[in-house]
């Protein structure tokens, strides 16, 4: 194809898009995926905003168990807050719903719906994602899914108190906040699905020319594992939720056992059914979840600091191996999840050597991060800091999986605060740094305008300090065996005395973290409308996205992009800058 | 703006977007489906006592159901063939086939339904119950889903033919593979409820 020809095509198919588009099509039911992506980060913020909230007060109570707080008491009524002192049904609440918000409200919608969407056709230098009107309909699957779970706030009983977990027989008997729970998991699984859809094929065909997999940005194989990951794995949870509204509404038992006790009466049901059964379709689905938590947030990660250390990622083919070795391998790791239902050893080894192998590959890309920095001249701009934060923390929170993922240490471990200083160091220092690491990043290409540096790194700084000042103590109190269900923290417990004060460390970490945020929400907002203009490619990067204007047009591309290298080729010998862009041939 | 290979293949991969899209779509009914089975797997292995399908279903009426469910496979195959051939005619009529075979299917479905109800057999009755009313249930779901996309390029969706026959034959194949998978699920869950 003659590449004028082709060009005056697609400016006159931009034009003609380009004004007819009113308020609702344009800003609302865009089918432009660079909205989408901004709708789903926008979106994806509030939820993790929120989800903290519900945090903070769960903090207060930790902190202080059982003392009253009139202006919050206030706030949330007799049925909740009597007096100000919070019940345990309303910490309950708290509990489950921020674990569900930050996990399938907030993170993934950022990583994957927000990240995802603006960033991947961008690299890969389509003109938008292959399904454009699957992709809207994807996030007005997950605003619904999102709304009904807000909304099971106020129903009679509240929000679902079952953990974010859902573990029958509890979440079975529980009152019908679980219920829309489920319903709103069914909306979510929908929207992923499409996502994932979408993903895989805008990934395998509509790559520009001469981008073979081998030219692909790290970004791009992550997001195209992770969508395998959500295509396969959230399946059997929906299929776990129906079966649950059927245990719930039409009477049967799939995950209630025979002769069930409840508040010291037989509870009337058919029995014969597994409360283990839902364990093992939740984890199926819920362990990929953790690579979809994480795998993006490596992506990001690689993607700054090739940029920021001006060489090549080492081992960029060993990380692209790691990363599809890792998606396979988390389809068989799940029950390393449950050492304590006991599955017996045969079961137990198995998963535990899985879990094992498991950490290879993970490993291998965390070093190959660390290892690229070496000898690199490093730019410390704020994307960089937070994706320097992001190796340590996260290289924390794997470490302390690893005693979890073997089942005689587990044994000891398992439901304690250990567990969830654990995974929070995988996703709170971990993925969250890494995403705010690609909003300081691709804030310029999405507005045209660069973050103030100043303002991100009080942000950074503030976040990493407070972070590590609220989850450090939790792996103390897990060691000493705090149980992490607890409403009071631990106060009634004997043992877990002498490790109670760290509660008080830890709450005032989470409020001071708060504090930290504000700098970023300003930043945010002032930047989006005031900030520096910038050109199309101020990080002075490599690969395709920074090939077109800052915000790219309808269309993303003025002319057709052609990829003639690999996609970090930075201070190449005798180059005369020290970037060499996938969109030049070689030899310009 | 166009989005490419939505009608003609991309080279190097020799497929449609549509083709890619709904085989990982399939992929991703195998996982819930393979859920669902696996469920029965682990409720029946954890089980004191399991009635042998006869005793609450009827297998004529569901062997029935699985050769009307297998010919309208067959006939799905014939009407993406004949747009194949740039025949429009035969496949208005096998197409009215297919969609007629899943309403025999449902009809039959119904039967065996109120026949349970009758009894006084629910999904609450026992675990056997409770999993072959969701798997039938769910499969049923899939039935209908089948049929309205059916019936979109049997009626209001045929426009397409004359615009771009190409790309309503691939539509068409698209929505046979999701009908095959149908099938092939009812396979399935024929002898694993009723004769096993």
């Amino acid at each position: 194809m003659d590449p004028e020809a082709s060009a005056g095509e697609h400016d006159g198919a931009h034009d003609a898009h380009h004004e007819p588009l009113g308020f609702w099509r344009k800003y609302v039911f865009s089918l432009d995926h660079k909205v989408i992506g901004i709708q789903y980060a926008m979106t994806g913020l509030l939820f993790l905003l929120f989800g903290f909230t519900l945090m903070m007060l769960m903090r207060l109570q930790l902190a202080f168990p059982g003392e009253a707080f009139p202006i919050l008491g206030s706030l949330f009524g007799e049925a909740r807050m009597p007096g100000g002192i919070m019940l345990p049904e309303f910490y309950n609440e708290l509990g489950a719903m921020h674990g569900t918000i930050m996990v399938f409200l907030g993170v993934v919608p950022l990583a994957v719906g927000g990240f995802g969407n603006f960033v991947l056709p961008l690299q890969i230098g389509a003109p938008d994602m292959a399904f454009p009107r699957l992709n809207m309909i994807s996030y007005w699957c997950y605003v619904p899914g999102g709304l009904i779970m807000l909304a099971s706030f106020f129903v009679p009983g509240g929000a679902a108190q079952s953990g974010w977990t859902s573990y029958p027989p509890l979440s079975i008997i529980a009152g019908q906040g679980q219920s829309f729970w489920l319903f709103g998991m069914v909306f979510l699984i929908t929207s992923s699905l499409l996502g994932a859809i979408n993903f895989i094929v805008t990934t395998i065909q509509l790559r520009a020319p001469g981008l073979t997999f081998w030219r692909f940005p790290f970004f791009v194989w992550s997001q195209l594992v992770t969508s395998f990951l959500l295509l396969l794995a959230f399946p059997p949870l929906e299929a776990a939720a129906v079966l649950q509204l059927m245990d719930r509404h039409v009477g049967t038992s799939f995950f209630l056992p025979s002769g069930l006790v409840v508040s010291g009466e037989i509870l009337q049901a058919t029995g014969g059914g597994s409360p283990i059964l839902w364990q093992h379709l939740f984890w199926f689905l819920a362990h990929p979840e953790v690579y979809v938590l994480i795998l993006p947030a490596l992506g990001i990660v690689a993607e700054i600091v090739a940029n920021n250390t001006r060489k090549p990622l080492f081992g960029y083919r060993s990380m692209v191996y790691s990363v599809i070795f890792l998606g396979f391998m988390s389809f068989i790791v799940w029950a390393h999840h449950m050492f304590i239902t006991g599955m017996g050893t045969t079961m137990a080894t198995f998963f535990q050597t899985t879990t094992m192998i498991i950490s290879i590959p993970s490993v291998v890309i965390l070093s190959a991060l660390l290892v690229s920095l070496w000898g690199g001249s490093i730019r410390f701009n704020t994307p960089m800091l937070f994706a320097l934060g992001f190796l340590p923390m996260f290289g924390i929170g794997g470490l302390t999986g690893l005693p979890l993922g073997l089942s005689a240490t587990d044994l000891h471990l398992h439901d304690t605060y250990y567990v969830i200083g654990h995974f929070h160091y995988v996703v709170a220092p971990g993925t969250i740094f890494a995403l705010f690491a690609g909003v300081y990043y691709w804030f310029p290409k999405a507005t045209g305008r660069a973050m103030n540096e100043t303002l991100g790194k009080i942000h950074f700084w503030g976040s990493m300090v407070f972070m590590n000042v609220i989850f450090m103590p939790f792996l103390i109190m897990g060691l000493a065996g705090v149980s992490r269900r607890l409403w009071d923290g631990g106060a009634s417990y004997a043992h877990a005395q002498p490790v109670l004060h760290w509660n008080v460390v830890s709450s005032v970490g989470a409020w001071c973290l708060a504090l930290a945020q504000l700098p970023f929400i300003y930043n945010f907002f002032k930047s989006a409308f005031r900030g520096k203009k910038v050109g199309s490619n101020p990080w002075e990067a490599t690969t395709l996205e920074w090939a077109t204007p800052s915000p790219p047009p309808h269309g993303n591309f003025t002319t057709p992009p052609v990829a003639y290298r690999g996609p970090y080729e930075y201070s190449v010998p005798g180059s005369a800058r020290d970037y060499s862009p996938q969109w030049e041939p070689s030899g310009a | 703006m166009e989005i490419p290979y939505t009608v003609s293949p991309r080279p190097d991969t020799g497929l449609t977007n549509g083709k890619i899209a709904i085989w990982l779509f399939l992929a991703s009914e195998v996982m819930l489906f393979g859920a669902l089975f696996a469920t029965y797997v682990m409720l029946r292995v954890g089980a004191t006592e399991w009635p042998a399908g006869a005793t609450y279903l009827n297998i004529p009426l569901a062997a029935l159901n699985t050769v009307v469910l297998i010919s309208s496979s067959v006939t799905m195959v014939l009407a993406w063939a004949s747009l194949a051939k740039n025949d429009f005619g035969r496949f208005r009529l096998f197409m009215g086939i297919t969609i007629l075979c899943g309403f025999g299917f449902l009809f039959i479905k119904y039967l065996e339904y109120s026949e349970k109800f009758h009894h006084g057999y629910l999904p609450s009755t026992n675990t056997f119950l409770a999993i072959y009313f969701t798997l039938t249930g769910i499969h049923g779901l899939h039935v209908i889903g089948g049929m309205v996309v059916n019936g979109w390029f049997w009626g209001p969706g045929s426009g397409l033919w004359k615009r771009d026959p190409t790309h309503f034959t691939n539509r068409v194949e698209n929505a046979g593979l999701f009908w095959h998978l149908v099938d092939l699920v009812w396979i399935f869950l024929f002898p694993i409820l009723y004769l096993l």
